[in-house]
């Protein structure tokens, strides 16, 4: 009964799939989103640049998406982890986790030894499955105001 | 931020407790490990088992067992049984008419509270002891090389 799970590199006729995985946003609009990201992430074939998704059956039912970014806010170069989702039905089977190891083992494959990600303060689950990942605060502190 | 001994103690012994939850320690047992007051604990134990989550075993041998939700339960479930984490600007009269200055510290601390809500409502007790465990094993690893 239980299909095996594969973590692989996402392909361009993933895109429809991952669409539907990302709970946040228009669908219109999101199409748009990750059609920009596709472009960017998965034809480069760059190492630096990654869009994994984790595939069950046939069915695409995760995907987390990162890459190597270098200099920014005086950073040197680290990875982030910046989109992930698993679909409900299978949540809590530890793909989310097989996901995000995957993501880390190519990043230190490019050099990288830090990988960050942003999470909304109010997104309990997803900060609860990074802390669960070994994550923590670190030093960069988001910060923000309204522009009127 | 300071925990009052009661959290402090509570958090204690239900990472003790949830870290093996077939076993079960005693008041003593704990407040012997930890160095701590028995009367003090007995009385955190107590509340403890009034909420539900840690259950008294009566007879020989008797104890206290862990009976929550490891994968569920936050260290800010339990340290709320204790207190509030929200930060009070003791001037119980110019909370409300809007003085700027108050107004200003307010919303300090309230950014302040939202971190320590992020941080601790995020940890599960399961990160907690996976934390932990790694923890002890690097020490345990670095110990190593020296009775080598
Ligand atoms: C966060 C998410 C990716 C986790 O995926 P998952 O496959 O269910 O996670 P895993 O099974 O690998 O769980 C790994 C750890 O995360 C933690 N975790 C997962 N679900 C949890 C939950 N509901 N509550 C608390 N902790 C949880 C656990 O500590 C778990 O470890 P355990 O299995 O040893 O208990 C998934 O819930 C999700 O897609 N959420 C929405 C993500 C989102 O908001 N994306 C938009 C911003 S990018």
């Amino acid at each position: 009964m239980s299909e095996k799970i594969f973590i692989r590199n996402a392909k361009p006729s993933d895109l429809d799939a991952v669409v539907g995985l990302d709970e946040v946003g228009q669908r219109e609009v999101k199409q748009a989103y990750w059609q920009g990201i596709f472009d960017h992430y998965v034809k480069s074939g760059r190492a630096d640049r990654i869009c994994l998704v984790a595939e069950k059956g046939n069915a695409v039912v995760g995907f987390i998406v990162g890459e190597v970014r270098a200099w920014e806010f005086g950073s040197p170069p680290c990875g982030w982890v910046f989109a992930l989702s698993v679909a409900h039905a299978v949540r809590e089977m530890g793909i989310g986790q097989r996901m995000f190891d995957e993501i880390c083992s190519r990043l230190k494959q490019s050099g990288i030894n830090t990988v960050r990600t942003m999470v909304d303060l109010d997104n309990k689950l997803t900060l609860s499955f990074f802390r669960s990942v070994g994550m923590c605060t670190g030093r960069y502190i988001e910060l923000e105001r309204q522009i009127d | 931020m300071k925990l009052n001994k009661a959290s402090l103690f509570a958090l204690i012994s239900v990472l003790e407790l949830a870290s093996d939850a077939e076993r079960q320690l005693s008041t003593t047992d704990i407040a012997k490990k930890y160095c701590i007051s028995t009367h003090h604990l007995a009385k955190v134990m107590r509340n403890l088992v009034h909420e539900g989550v840690i259950q008294a075993i009566r007879g020989v041998g008797g104890g206290y067992r862990f009976a929550g939700n490891i994968n569920r339960t936050t260290l800010l479930d339990i340290i709320q049984l204790f207190e509030t984490m929200e930060s009070e600007l003791d001037l119980p009269h110019w909370g409300e008419d809007g003085n700027p200055i108050v107004a200003e510290l307010q919303s300090v601390t309230n950014e302040i509270d939202n971190l320590t809500k992020a941080v601790l409502d995020t940890i599960t007790l399961a990160t907690a002891l996976k934390n932990s465990r790694l923890r002890e094993e690097l020490l345990t690893n670095r110990k190593q090389p020296e009775a080598g």
